[in-house]
């Protein structure tokens, strides 16, 4: 028995268009509703100590130095990589920056050259985390790993591990100014933060760090130079940290060999919430904003409360899992 | 042979599976009897994963009903269609391939003794497995990984039987085997026939169809269109015009106009790669289409892939309107004009998470940009034209690729070439996972690319298919090219030929 049902001549029509972004944009929403709750949160519990102006800057000043590196680590976590070594290379570069010889120099011909030799020292160790993970093919979790230990080593040995003093005046004027009540730091992590949406989002950078994140032997066989990139996305990384370690500098007056000691994992988690997969391919910088705030916003209510790091940090390993989660339900959702 | 008196051993009527949005299947009916090979067919998207799902208890069914041996059943998860008899060998092998093949055949239901392995026991009934299906060969303790693809497919088979499964649900079997490997295959599927075990037998090549199979259901837009159809005789026309809902005047559009003579857009001169292929060398025009052919695992995909920059040549030059293409370098090749539309698609030729306009442009990202500034309104608004050309559907470029069948993700792949006015375009098995209606639209887009001055080369493992497309066939055996000529001088009879001479001249040079 054959039975051949009468085939229709039609031709499929074509679906409607998808909202575009929505899946980031309920994320995003989810962030910033989270970010409202742990303000009413604040507001309730601490009252006007944490409503106030005051308090505002204070959590920003906090969150410069997560948050710069946070960029950074957007561009090689998108790239699909991951570094370990952002504390030490933040350690490392204030120690550098801080030394009797740097100073010096900087009373010589003004304290730019610290800056410069923090943000130099970020940008060749990031260098070289890059080269050898794109070009020595070493997985990029071992290849950092190596370099946070030998990072922070070395900024041991050249600090002997003492606390170092800046006694620069020009330095700690300029990034200790508030003009219009707002802290130089302040104004450098907003600066940062949009130059770095603006590059993954607006450029041709970005463009090839989602490709090279999302597949790259695809993007290596569309003629992207993926080794080179890579490199490229760990650089920059090394680079903001240079920037972040000028900045905890300037908030501590010091530097020193466990400055940013478990930073990345801060980093690392607030980037994650964020909404960048840890896989790479899909990342954003509104979004590790929302996750660095968040965590900031949150050990500020916590010590308000006069509650210890310790419940601080169970409190935000629990965050970290929900916020998987939930990343989890909303990447799911979509057909 | 098929034995229409016997009652069915599974009967599905009407089978409905709603997801968010989409009716995947919207009416299915299919009946299998013991010692059948029953195959399924349909483009993608027809519903057939869907189906197997359902199948392998992996889905749940929303309307209709599913009877074993007459009596009702439903299966609330995999473990639960195993118990009923029906096993299921996934396309991508579902085995761990840091495990023992013994391990493997035994994953799940573990023969153990107080929670502790019985490790003799099970490699033992492993071997017998292995033994039932003619290959011994394969011992239960080697480890999984290191086993080739066809040897993976007679692994997941044991496991299916030593399931005591009555039906095995087959998906795409031989996309990853060569003709000897696929000559293999068929032999246990008919054992397992004469043995009184179902075969559900999908795949997209008619021929192998109509080698093995006993009858066929057809499915269309989640339903079934055409059951109970003989497998051997049913015309090809017939098959394509159920599947598609129209007909195919001519599967291979002819050139239109003689090729004009010219220097040639590619030229490869004694390329060679150690231990790969050496002494290749082959000239194509523009506008032409030459075609290598050739068994897997000949060196054709390796050629491909060296021309391109994507492999470094060891020995010879690769030039491209007469340059010379800096070796080993992809990235060299693209900007001489170069595209190649690669064998693996999803892991090596797209960003399956992308929306299709970003992977259309992804060849061109530099090209929409102004220092460095990426201008997304033009990239999107000439990828989109690009994917109009070539006629992706549905037409909506912001759709993520991964949700396109496997005929419009390869069109996406030409669209980017397209889209970089490349000179000449490497084709590695273009129709691999492609439906027979999209397959057509692939192929006079192919001959549209060479009408307009494209030189082109082209891998196929479907003899047919390269000697249909090209102007020129090149044979590769054993890393060597060994015919060069017209096509329509040799037939697919004549490749083997070739092919096979090859191969016995090294066997006497080996007793020699």
């Amino acid at each position: 028995m054959t039975s051949v049902q009468d085939p229709s001549l039609t031709v499929p029509t074509p679906r409607a268009r998808e909202p575009r972004g929505s899946v980031g944009l309920a994320r995003n929403l989810g962030l910033v509703i989270a970010l409202v709750i742990l303000c009413v949160v604040g507001v309730v519990t601490a009252g006007d100590r944490f409503a106030s102006t005051d308090n505002l800057i204070t959590i920003l000043r906090l969150a410069t130095v997560t948050g710069i590196i946070a960029v950074g680590m957007t561009f090689v976590i998108t790239g699909g990589g991951i570094d370990l070594s952002v504390g030490a290379l933040v350690a490392l570069s204030s120690v550098w920056a801080t030394t009797t010889g740097t100073q010096a120099m900087a009373d010589d011909i003004g304290w730019v050259a610290m800056v410069f030799s923090a943000v130099l020292v970020g940008t060749v160790c990031g260098a070289i985390n890059g080269l050898l993970v794109a070009y020595g093919r070493v997985v990029p979790f071992i290849a950092t790993l190596a370099m946070l230990a030998s990072a922070r080593g070395l900024a041991e040995v050249i600090a002997d591990r003492k606390t170092q003093i800046i006694r620069n005046q020009g330095f700690t004027d300029f990034f200790g100014a508030e003009p219009l009540g707002i802290p130089v730091i302040v104004i450098i992590f907003a600066l940062v933060t949009m130059a770095g949406w603006f590059l993954l989002n607006r450029t041709t950078f970005g463009r090839r760090t989602f490709a090279v994140g999302g597949n790259p032997e695809a993007a290596r066989l569309a003629g992207i130079k993926v080794q080179r990139h890579t490199a490229y996305l760990y650089t920059l990384l090394g680079t903001t940290c240079g920037i972040a370690a000028v900045m905890l500098m300037s908030r501590t007056t010091t530097g020193s060999s466990t400055h940013g000691t478990q930073l990345e994992l801060d980093v690392i988690a607030a980037v994650v919430i964020g909404g960048t997969l840890l896989s790479g391919g899909r990342g954003t910088i509104v979004g590790t904003l929302l996750g660095v705030l968040i965590f900031m916003t949150l050990t500020n209510v916590f010590t308000l409360n006069n509650l210890s790091t310790s419940t601080q940090n169970v409190a935000k390993g629990v965050i970290i899992v929900i916020a998987v989660l939930l990343q989890q339900r909303i990447a799911n959702r979509k057909p | 042979m098929a034995h229409p008196t016997t009652a069915p051993l599974l009967e599905m009527r009407g089978i409905v599976k709603q997801f968010p949005g989409v009716r995947a299947l919207d009416g299915v009916d299919l009946v299998v009897r013991a010692g059948e090979v029953h195959c399924l067919l349909g483009q993608n998207g027809a519903g057939k994963s869907t189906l197997i799902k359902v199948l392998a208890g992996a889905h749940g069914v929303d309307e209709g009903t599913i009877l074993w041996q007459g009596e009702p059943v439903s299966f609330a998860d995999p473990q639960a269609a195993l118990a009923t008899g029906i096993a299921t060998i996934y396309q991508e092998l579902d085995l761990v391939d840091g495990l023992s093949v013994a391990d493997n055949i035994f994953l799940g239901h573990e023969r153990a003794r107080g929670g502790v392995a019985r490790r003799a026991e099970m490699n033992r009934a492993a071997r017998d497995l292995l033994a039932t299906l003619g290959h011994s060969e394969i011992r239960p303790t080697r480890e999984v990984g290191s086993l080739s693809a066809a040897g993976k497919q007679i692994v997941s088979m044991a496991r299916a039987l030593s399931r005591n499964a009555r039906v095995i649900v087959m998906d795409e079997p031989s996309a990853v085997l060569d003709p000897d490997e696929v000559d293999g295959l068929f032999r246990v599927v008919g054992d397992l026939r004469a043995s009184g075990t179902a075969i559900v037998y999908i795949s997209h090549r008619l021929e192998e169809i109509r080698r093995i199979g006993d009858r066929l259901t057809v499915l269309k837009d989640g339903a079934t269109v055409a059951s109970d159809l003989p497998a051997k005789d049913t015309p090809t026309s017939e098959l394509i015009t159920v599947m598609t809902g129209r007909t195919v005047s001519s599967v291979f559009p002819r050139r239109s106009a003689p090729l004009p003579d010219g220097s040639p857009a590619l030229s490869v001169d004694g390329l060679g790669r150690t231990g790969e292929f050496a002494g290749v060398s082959f000239d194509v025009r523009p506008g032409e289409i030459v075609g290598l052919a050739g068994l897997v695992g000949a060196g054709r995909s390796e050629i491909v892939e060296t021309v391109y920059g994507a492999r470094r040549a060891t020995s010879g030059t690769v030039r491209v309107g007469g340059r010379a293409l800096r070796n080993g370098s992809v990235d060299a090749a693209v900007r001489a004009g170069l595209g190649l539309c690669p064998e693996e698609r999803k892991s090596q030729g797209l960003i399956l998470d992308d929306a299709v306009y970003r992977n259309i442009s992804l060849a061109s990202i530099g090209r929409f940009s102004r220092f460095g500034l990426s201008t997304d309104g033009a990239e999107r608004q000439a990828a989109h034209d690009a994917a109009r050309s070539v006629d992706i559907r549905p037409d909506a470029p912001e759709r993520i690729i991964r949700t396109l069948s496997g005929g419009n993700q390869q069109k996406a792949v030409l669209a980017r070439w397209l889209l970089r006015s490349c000179k000449v375009l490497l084709l590695d098995e273009p129709t691999r996972g492609v439906d027979v209606g999209s397959r057509a639209e692939i192929y006079a887009l192919i001959r549209q690319l060479a009408d307009s001055g494209v030189a082109l080369v082209i891998v196929s493992s479907d003899i047919d298919e390269v000697l249909g497309l090209s102007d020129r066939i090149l044979v590769i055996a054993e890393g060597a090219v060994v015919h060069d000529g017209p096509s329509d001088a040799i037939d697919a009879h004549g490749v083997l030929d070739h092919i096979l001479a090859t191969h016995e001249h090294d066997q006497q040079e080996d007793v020699a």
